[in-house]
């Protein structure tokens, strides 16, 4: 930790700009800059320091796999409730995972990131290394400098090292679909279950090629009987039912539906209640969609000349561009909103130098 | 200059809405921590944002100091007025804006009480952080405190429930963070402002969101020997993969004085008492209450009572939630600490607060959030003898210094507010002070916002531009520039 440290430090004295990499996997998103002077990388911070089965937290280095780091809780029957696409190999850091405030359909019940760490230590471009927070789940002492780093997407500074929470693994899950070609009966079917009172992990939703879908998981020694509800209340909402049992590629289709390697990846920050008008708007740019049905965050995948429709159509609701190819994302504001002055003071007292991914974040 | 802003306070709320007088000005001189008073210059009630905006630009140009204050239930003294400072209360602005169930959303103004919230969104819907005071507290107020409840094990803090703010900070200028929708693009500066303690601006209008009731809500009390069983029956819960709504311990010495009060029918021979909640699907709850009643069982519970109706349920609860309270009957005086733990560590730290208790003479009720490992260890004191009060503070923070040493936190939901500011140097050290102090110089360089909280020095933001001028902190010899 030191010696990330010490560069950034070097960097921030000779006012060298510099991008921090995790495992590259989303190291595209954002504004695109030009070449950074340095590329510092989080691959030697590769340390799971503590997982402690007790108390349900853990503390990782920022290089740390997200899987490697699943792979440790899973074996003592626990999770790090964050599921988002890994990216090639399985390679996204938890750094990284934080630094993009990257979530996946766990989302529903755990929170993003920003919900999920306890604590963190960033080093800062003036050479300051501060932690804040704390090792256990519940602390209000000192600022939650964590939520700030949490989604800056290394713009403020390099996150050294984490605390999470932990969350146990449910003993069983057991999914429960609807079906549709109908985005109003999607949309009740999603909402219907949002506002169920059952154990769900995951409630979300699909569109792609006018059909869609509305899904729950359910957790716990009662999955089975919670999803035989959660069916009932998609065919009362119209929808053509289905109890998935091994439901794992179910939920892999939906993180899938996150990112494109040729098409636009736009994510919607919309609502619950717009849901059948985010679908159709959706469906007659000939895109699919993703979702969190009860957050209202959908990840819509289209053709990048269609981005400005679906802005328009949609608008207030921020269209956050994120995979594109990198003439598309130069060509528009990828962030879909207006830098404000409080965000920019904060990047100058965190940022003095000024040094870290400039021009890659609406500031 | 003192009577100019005065003057300005009422042209901007009303005559009426402006406390000069010695008299009432009594009423807004201490927090829910009542052994600190101050007795500010003036306290000013704003009806909305545009008032609270008129009355921050003319604090501003004033350069006098404010503190916010909602319903002034804080026990960490965050509502402490400065020294010929001014008092914002929010108390006026109490409306319930909005209640959107379907996107699962409330707006309200900062002085509707956290009790209010929930009762908005019922009987379908509730907002899940419920601290103790929340009859009392304002919805604003936990907000700057980030605060917890009974119910947080499960369901989380007001920082994982707040979805946007609408602020306005020192210098008078009026933003929005968030909305109802989540993940705006930009610094996530709202989860930056929650837990902020006043320090940063005031919220003039919150947005929540709130969850389905849950179908069905089961609970037991179990009594034990001694806290090590109960605190053992904790650890088993949470390894067999269970999370309770709720999970709270009591210990003898607490027992005793609640059912005092109460008459819950706690026994009060008991070492300790567990409170388990389970809430949930019916079937989810059914299968882990028996669970849990094997836990209880298998770990020596010497009785076990279920809540066979709301009543009954009621009943337990009231128990646990006059502790507090019900301490007056034990003690005249008492101090109420607000200490964090890893959960794994329970047994040894009570174990060294028996020690404290012992070595100090003064007995220590425990009552607490147990999934949490928040600890409210109750120091009893006889505040008529000289002395005592110093020696019970003494003996408190000596249980917050054996909190941090287990890995802990010296606060888990009261705030550091001006009582605890001393003890931040047991957790931070210089360098976080300082990133500490970026955020904050960033929404407040002028550092008018409840100056003298939070950090255990006072400091002012450097780099001010325009020429050197004195700040009335430096003045008055209380704060130097870093
Ligand atoms: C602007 C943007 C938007 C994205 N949107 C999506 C999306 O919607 N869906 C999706 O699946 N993936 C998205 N990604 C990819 C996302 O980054 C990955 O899911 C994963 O979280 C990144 O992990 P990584 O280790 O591969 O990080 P990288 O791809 O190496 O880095 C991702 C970002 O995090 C920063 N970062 C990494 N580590 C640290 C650290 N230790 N301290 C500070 N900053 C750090 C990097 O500078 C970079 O900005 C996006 C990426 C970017 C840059
Ligand atoms: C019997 C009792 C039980 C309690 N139980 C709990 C509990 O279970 N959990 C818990 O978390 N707390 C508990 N508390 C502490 C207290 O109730 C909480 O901290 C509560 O959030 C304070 O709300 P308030 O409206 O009284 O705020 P105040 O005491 O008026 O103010 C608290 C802080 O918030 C700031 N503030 C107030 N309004 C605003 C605003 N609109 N904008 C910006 N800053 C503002 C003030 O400047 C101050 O720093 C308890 C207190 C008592 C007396």
């Amino acid at each position: 930790m030191t010696a990330a440290a010490e560069q950034i430090a070097e960097c921030g004295g000779r006012g060298q700009s510099l991008r921090v990499r995790g495992g590259g996997t989303k190291f595209e998103w954002g504004t695109p800059a030009g070449d950074p002077d340095v590329v510092v990388s989080t691959a030697e911070l590769d340390r799971i320091v503590e997982h402690n089965e007790g108390d349900l937290t853990a503390i990782l280095e920022a290089g740390v796999p997200l899987a490697r780091a699943q792979q440790e809780f899973a074996s003592a029957g626990q999770m790090l409730a964050l599921d988002p696409p890994l990216g090639a190999g399985a390679g996204a850091t938890i750094g990284g995972v934080i630094a993009t405030g990257d979530s996946g359909p766990l989302r529903h019940r755990y929170g993003a990131p920003r919900d999920l760490v306890l604590g963190m230590t960033v080093a800062l471009s003036d050479g300051t290394v501060a932690k804040s927070g704390s090792r256990v789940i519940k602390n209000v002492a000192g600022y939650d400098l964590a939520k700030l780093f949490a989604g800056s997407f290394g713009t403020l500074g390099l996150i050294l090292q984490v605390v999470v929470r932990l969350h146990p693994k449910p003993s069983q899950s057991v999914s429960a679909i609807g079906r549709s070609g109908d985005p109003d009966a999607v949309a009740r079917g999603a909402s219907a279950l949002a506002h169920a009172s059952l154990e769900k992990e995951c409630v979300d939703v699909r569109w792609g090629g006018g059909e869609g879908a509305a899904l729950a998981q359910l957790g716990g020694e009662t999955a089975g009987a919670q999803a035989e509800a959660a069916a009932r209340i998609l065919a009362d909402a119209g929808l053509e039912p289905a109890i998935v049992e091994d439901d794992e590629e179910l939920w892999t289709e939906q993180r899938n539906g996150q990112r494109s390697s040729d098409r636009a990846v736009v994510r919607v920050s919309g609502l619950q209640a717009e849901l059948a008008r985010t679908i159709r708007v959706v469906e007659s740019l000939g895109g699919s969609l993703v979702g969190r049905a009860s957050l209202g965050i959908s990840w819509v995948t289209l053709d990048p000349s269609r981005i400005g429709h679906l802005r328009r159509e949609l608008a207030p609701f921020p269209c956050v561009v994120l995979d594109a190819p990198r003439e598309v994302r130069a060509s528009l504001d990828v962030w879909d909103a207006d830098p404000s002055p409080l965000a920019q003071r904060v990047k100058h007292r965190f940022d003095p130098a000024g040094v870290f991914a400039p021009g890659t974040f609406p500031v | 200059m003192a009577h100019d802003l005065i003057e300005k306070l009422r042209e901007a709320c009303g005559r009426e809405n402006v406390v000069t007088h010695p008299h009432q000005l009594r009423t807004y001189e201490s927090d829910g921590l009542l052994r600190y008073r101050v007795t500010p210059r003036a306290v000013v009630l704003p009806g909305s944002a545009e008032e609270v905006q008129k009355v921050l630009r003319a604090c501003h140009e004033a350069e006098v100091p404010w503190v916010a204050r909602g319903s002034g239930t804080g026990l960490s003294g965050g509502a402490l007025p400065v020294e010929e400072g001014i008092v914002i209360s929010v108390n006026r602005m109490n409306r319930v804006l909005e209640v959107d169930l379907p996107n699962q959303r409330m707006v309200v103004e900062p002085g509707v009480t956290n009790l209010d919230v929930s009762k908005a969104a019922g009987p379908t819907h509730f907002y899940p952080p419920d601290p103790s005071s929340q009859i009392v507290c304002s919805i604003g107020g936990n907000v700057a405190e980030n605060a917890g409840g009974a119910h947080c094990f499960k369901y989380g803090f007001t920082t994982n429930y707040v979805t946007g703010l609408e602020l306005v900070l020192p210098d008078g200028e009026l933003i929005e963070l968030g909305g109802k929708e989540l993940d705006r693009p930009g610094y996530d500066l709202l989860g930056a402002f929650v837990g902020s303690e006043g320090t940063l601006g005031i919220a003039t209008k919150i947005t929540v969101r709130i969850v389905p009731v849950p179908e069905a809500v089961r609970t037991l009390v179990a009594f034990f020997e001694h806290t090590s069983n109960a605190g053992r029956v904790v650890s088993d819960i949470v390894a067999a993969g269970i999370v309770p709504g709720a999970i709270e311990m009591m210990d003898s010495l607490a027992i005793e004085a609640a059912e005092g009060a109460t008459h819950a029918g706690y026994p009060s021979d008991a070492g300790a008492a567990l409170v388990v909640e389970l809430d949930g699907s019916e079937a989810e709850c059914e299968h882990r209450f028996k669970e849990v009643e094997k836990l209880c069982e298998g770990n020596g519970a010497t009785s076990i009572r279920v809540a066979q109706d709301e009543d009954e349920r009621q009943l337990i609860w009231k128990a646990r939630k006059a502790a507090f309270a019900a301490m007056g009957r034990v003690s005249t005086h008492y101090y109420v600490q607000d200490g964090v733990i890893p959960r794994t560590r329970l047994s040894e730290v009570l174990e060294r607060i028996d020690e404290l208790s012992k070595e100090y003479g003064m007995p220590v009720a425990n009552v607490f959030h147990a999934g949490d490992g928040n600890l409210h260890p109750l120091v009893c004191y006889d505040g008529h003898t000289e002395g005592e009060a110093e020696r019970a503070e003494e003996l408190s923070g000596k249980i917050l210094t054996a909190c941090v040493e287990a890995g802990g936190s010296i606060t888990g939901e009261h705030g550091v507010g001006y009582d605890k500011k001393r003890y931040m140097p047991r957790m931070f050290e210089e360098p976080d002070f300082d990133a500490f102090q970026r955020l904050r110089c960033a929404f407040d360089p002028a550092g008018m916002a409840n100056p003298g909280k939070v950090m255990p020095t006072p400091r002012l933001c450097g780099e001010v531009p325009g020429p050197y001028r004195q700040h009335p902190l430096e003045a008055a010899g209380i704060a130097e520039r870093f």
